[in-house]
């Protein structure tokens, strides 16, 4: 591996990027997952007795924070990213300077999960306003939500390392972001489902994000903090090694 | 200082020799130029220098660092245009400049004390704030030409700067080329350009097929490699007579489409048997670099 500082160049010309458009950005990020909380905790919720002992809108909060801070990182690494190695060459451009690949794939790397992590805390702080937080110990979610950043960064950066076009994310998205959003607890407890699939979610890494969310929101203390730190470090980690040498035989041969 | 030294280079794709075996060595404050058809292996030989790819076999020595292995040291000092323009599309010139400063690890400071002589030396002075988007091709190649210079690099790396450009535009990136050659700067230049390239190169190689054909000072090229002068014979007539009757004027003739191109030491007998038929339109010229690369590459299309 490769790797320089200079991988914070190429964070600080996707932030320079942002910034020109950054009010528009958050507030369009913010959209989506709010009509789902509102949509879905006060209208479905309205019909629920308590859900995993709270409201039903409280118990969709964790849930909704960890889905959009997965959906933010995808795009940025899927959509965004893709424009910027495959449509405009900025990624060619960068490795005429002294910036090695590696470089450049760690530094959008790092933005995607900062901008992850922008989208979810903007969530926190409406679902904080309501009332749905309980306590200073909802602010680990921060580092919990950068964390999930990289994790679905690095996965999305393997696949942007090997699309051909903007179509082929499709099949990421139908394929694995959805299913997951639905069977990682997100909506619903997961002892909701049927045994073998409960134990096929624990490979689920928003399972492991939710799993740590919920009691920290709800101000419980959360369990097996290091199982789920491990997963999503460990996807993180093996994820951008894929990544990288996926990038390398697209650009380096 | 070695701008650029390359020796016994070979790249292969799937088993089809881009790369032949090629070696040739810029010296300090000389444009050096790559010559080719499409296909030659000019921008593979490129990547290769800049450690973007990594060579079958030979070395490369590129600004006094081997490559691949120190290739990231290596493009601390050297400055690239790519073939296609990749200039960041979201932001203002100044910007451009800026954040391809950072890339080197230039301070901010740094690099913004110089955005107004490099927007100055690509003529456009005053365009800091001005979007890429709404950039002719011929400005946006010489702000590519300025972000290039950002890090005041010993070797200048251009990958065919003035494909796709209007004559005002190719003319004005020479003007630029030339000033810094002046200024001392080294330059390696690839093009098919053959007006180019007698322009602005003290040397030359002419590739083909992976392979360096010959190599030399382009007035020396045409006084070696070719007849010093070319009567290029027009119309419906002309292939006809060139099979029929230009060998005995012409030391070599080739048609192609409906012209005839006669290769000779001396025109005047030849002249004076074309006044006789009004019919076959002619144009007597010295023979210049595109005859040299013509009669080494072939008259065929590369697709």
């Amino acid at each position: 591996m490769d790797l320089s500082i200079r991988a914070l160049a190429v964070w600080r010309r996707n932030f320079l990027v942002w910034r020109k458009l950054a009010l528009p950005s958050i507030l369009g990020n913010l959209a989506d997952p709010m009509i789902y909380l509102f949509g879905l905790g006060y209208g479905l919720g309205g019909l629920l007795p308590q859900v995993g002992g709270t409201s039903y809108i409280a118990f969709l909060a964790a849930g909704t924070v960890c889905a959009s801070t997965m959906n933010a990182a995808s795009f940025e690494a899927l959509y965004s990213a893709f424009s910027r190695l495959h449509v405009q060459k900025t990624w060619e451009a960068i490795m005429n300077a002294p910036v090695s690949l590696d470089d450049v794939v760690a530094g959008e790397l790092l933005w995607a999960a900062s901008k992850a992590t922008l989208s979810g805390a903007a969530i926190l702080l409406v679902i904080a306003l309501l009332g749905l937080t309980h306590g200073m110990q909802a602010l680990w979610v921060l580092p919990l939500i950068f964390l999930t950043g990289l994790a679905f960064a690095a996965l999305g950066l393997c696949v942007t390392a090997v699309a051909p076009s903007y179509d082929f994310f499709m099949y990421y998205f139908t394929l694995f972001v959805t299913p997951m959003t639905l069977l990682s607890g997100v909506f619903f407890p997961l002892d909701q489902l049927p045994a073998a699939m409960q134990v096929a979610a624990q490979a689920l890494p928003l399972t492991h994000a939710v799993g740590l969310a919920r009691p920290l929101l709800l101000g419980q203390v959360p369990t097996d903090v290091f199982g789920h730190i491990a997963v999503l470090t460990i996807i993180t980690v093996a994820a951008f090694a894929t990544a990288v040498s996926l990038a390398r035989r697209r650009l380096l041969k | 200082m070695v701008p650029l030294k390359v020796d016994a280079l070979r790249k292969s794709y799937g088993g089809h020799q881009v790369v032949a075996g090629i070696s040739f060595a810029l010296q300090r404050g000389e444009c050096y130029g790559l010559l080719g058809p499409n296909g030659a292996g000019k921008t593979t030989t490129l990547r290769c220098c800049l450690g973007l790819t990594a060579p079958d076999s030979g070395s490369i020595t590129l600004v006094d660092e081997p490559v691949p292995a120190r290739a990231r040291e290596a493009r601390m000092r050297v400055g690239v245009v790519p073939q296609f323009d990749n200039l960041d599309p979201d932001f203002s010139c100044a910007e451009n400049l800026l954040v391809y400063g950072r890339y080197f690890g230039m301070a901010d400071t740094a690099i913004r004390t110089r955005i107004p002589q490099l927007l100055e030396f690509a003529g456009l002075a005053g365009k800091e704030d001005t979007s890429i988007r709404i950039l002719s091709g011929g400005m946006k190649r010489r702000l590519t030409l300025a972000r290039a210079l950002v890090n005041d690099p010993d070797l200048l790396i251009l990958d065919e700067p003035t494909t796709g450009l209007d004559p005002q535009a190719r003319h004005l990136i020479w003007e630029r080329l030339k000033r810094l050659i002046a200024d001392g700067k080294t330059i390696l230049l690839t093009t098919h350009f053959m007006d180019e390239a007698e322009r602005l190169c003290g040397r030359l190689a002419i590739m083909d097929a992976g392979r360096i054909m010959v190599e030399g000072a382009p007035r020396e090229l045409i006084k070696s490699q070719i007849e010093p002068q070319v009567v290029e014979v027009y119309g419906e007539d002309a292939p006809g007579w060139a099979q029929a009757e230009a060998g005995a004027f012409a030391r070599r003739c080739e048609v192609s489409g409906e012209t005839a191109f006669c290769y000779v030491d001396d025109a005047a007998p030849l002249l004076d048997h074309l006044a006789a038929r009004p019919q076959l339109a002619t144009l007597h010229r010295p023979a210049n670099l595109e005859d040299v690369f013509l009669k080494l590459t072939g008259r065929d299309l590369r697709d």
